[in-house]
């Protein structure tokens, strides 16, 4: 038997395949809201590997549980076989066990977006007596030269993927944030732009996390998926928010319909505020 | 005012009544949305199911669900999960809903060959659209690193709401916070503890000027009382 060893406080136990003998000893790298993360290898001890496991949720009817668990994990299995086919960057998949409730996908190296954006952003301002507007002028002004272009790259970058993945693949991610995003490394390695402000924001940006991906080609479900996406950046980088058009706009490049995806956005934030709007 | 009550310090709010369905955290002196209901709210969504199986409104409607609800658990009905990100919609469960009440009243059956109860019906939609909030709680506690959470709004004086979510957050080694229904769907005092909050930091509106409107925003707020 192999020990977890984990990077929490508590010990949760592994999924069984974790226990036998022949693997690598895991490491719980996350709790997601969704299950945990544990890297371990697989078939080789040399091939990393990210092991997804959706446990049990307590506060949840068993059926509905069963039901949500097997459904969630087939269907991620299937969409990122899907974009991996169609050369999105996406984790590879090698094995899944829909009843145990793991999948073992392709280890993908690098920081998440957001914590790249965060890095790049700094510290949160010191909140002056009179309030955030000044503040927030000031910071406004001071990203006006010319240090944001990394920034404005990686916003690119992120819409042109995001364009693709619903482009080629037809698949809609469900929960596209900052947290779902990876910045794969160069292979080899960025050398060249050590200590250049933007090396936080470099990298392949990498989709992580089908959990609720589906596949759809409705503009509905694009602008959603958008909408999703939005929110969770402005609620996520509320100092980036400026920057977050960066991204409608290389969406909007990325394939012909992506228009009238946007269009449609336009209907979505109207409807989300408007029914939180009432009483 | 919850945080006041509970002692909360940095909680994931859900705030669930019949007009609104937030996920909300704050951050930089505003409470940021996070989540909420495309269509419907969650309260809503409820009252209406009320409606077409004629329950009573007394003492409330959601009450009642909650009750009928203890009588069920034989059978889990099929009904309709939609969690998009952290956003989720109500209408199609709705829907459903009432498809499958109609069928009760016409003698149907569920899936162990009995005939369907209110109760199951009861039972069955709360274990749906709660497990939706509890999920889409957990998912924004999960991206803004933290371990509490806060059950504001009517629907959060639904007790098992509050077992669910306090099963999700002690799996996370956090806890949940809740108040009771004395502060729960009393917007006239929530709305006193917020005017009291932000007079305290100096911002000061004549009664004369003073209006109401019902179109406010969460996130509108700038709030100069908080860190």
């Amino acid at each position: 038997m192999t020990t977890t060893n984990t990077t929490t406080t508590t010990q949760f136990p592994p999924p069984k395949v974790l226990t036998y003998p022949s693997s690598t000893p895991p490491i719980l790298i996350t709790q997601g809201a969704e299950g945990r993360l544990y890297k371990t290898t697989y078939l080789s001890p040399s091939i990393p590997c990210a092991l997804k496991y959706r446990p049990p949720k307590p506060y949840r009817h068993p059926i509905l549980d069963a039901r949500l668990t097997k459904a969630r994990l087939s269907a991620e299995a299937k969409v990122l076989e899907r974009c991996w086919r169609e050369g999105i960057p996406v984790p590879a998949v090698y094995a899944v066990d829909t009843s145990a409730g793991w999948m073992a996908i392709e280890w993908i190296d690098g920081p998440p977006v957001r914590a790249g954006i965060n890095e790049w952003l700094g510290d949160p301002p010191e909140v002056e007596q009179d309030g955030g507007h000044q503040q927030d002028k000031k910071k406004e002004n001071a990203d006006e030269d010319e240090g944001e272009a990394p920034m404005v790259d990686l916003m690119r970058r992120i819409g042109l993927a995001v364009g693709r993945l619903h482009n080629l693949a037809g698949v809609v991610h469900g929960d596209l944030t900052t947290s779902n995003m990876m910045l794969r490394p160069p292979l080899d390695g960025g050398d060249a732009a050590q200590g250049k402000a933007g090396k936080a924001l470099e990298g392949e940006v990498v989709l992580i996390d089908f959990g609720l991906a589906t596949q759809s080609q409705s503009d509905e479900d694009r602008a959603v998926d958008l909408y999703v996406l939005e929110r969770a950046f402005l609620s996520t980088h509320p100092r980036a928010e400026r920057l977050f058009g960066e991204v409608l706009e290389a969406y909007r490049g990325s394939f012909k319909k992506a228009a009238s995806v946007l269009v449609k956005l336009e209907d979505v934030r109207m409807r989300g505020r408007k029914k939180s709007m009432i009483g | 005012m919850g945080r006041a009550i509970t002692g909360a310090s940095h909680p994931v709010v859900l705030y669930v009544s019949g007009g609104n369905t937030q996920v909300i955290a704050y951050a930089e002196q505003r409470y940021r949305i996070f989540g909420e209901a495309l269509d419907i709210a969650v309260g809503n969504c409820l009252d209406r199911f009320a409606r077409t199986i004629e329950i009573s409104n007394d003492p409330a409607p959601g009450y009642n669900i909650e009750q009928l609800a203890k009588r069920g658990g034989r059978v889990l009905l099929d009904l309709p999960y939609a969690v998009k990100g952290m956003d989720c919609s109500f209408s199609g469960i709705l829907t459903r809903a009432d498809e499958l009440a109609a069928h009760m009243k016409n003698g149907g059956k569920g899936p162990d060959g009995e005939p369907i109860t209110p109760a199951d019906l009861c039972f069955s939609l709360q274990e749906t659209v709660f497990a939706m909030l509890v999920e889409i709680t957990e998912r924004a506690m999960a991206h803004v690193g933290s371990s509490q959470v806060l059950i504001v709004g009517g629907v959060g004086c639904n007790e098992r709401l509050q077992e669910m979510m306090g099963a999700m957050a002690a799996d996370r080694g956090g806890s949940v916070y809740a108040t009771d229904e004395r502060f729960c769907i009393d917007n006239g005092i929530m709305i006193a503890h917020a005017g009291l909050l932000a007079y305290e930091t100096g911002f000061h509106t004549p009664i004369q000027e003073s209006t109401c409107t019902q179109r406010f925003r969460t996130d509108e707020v700038l709030v100069k009382w908080r860190k």
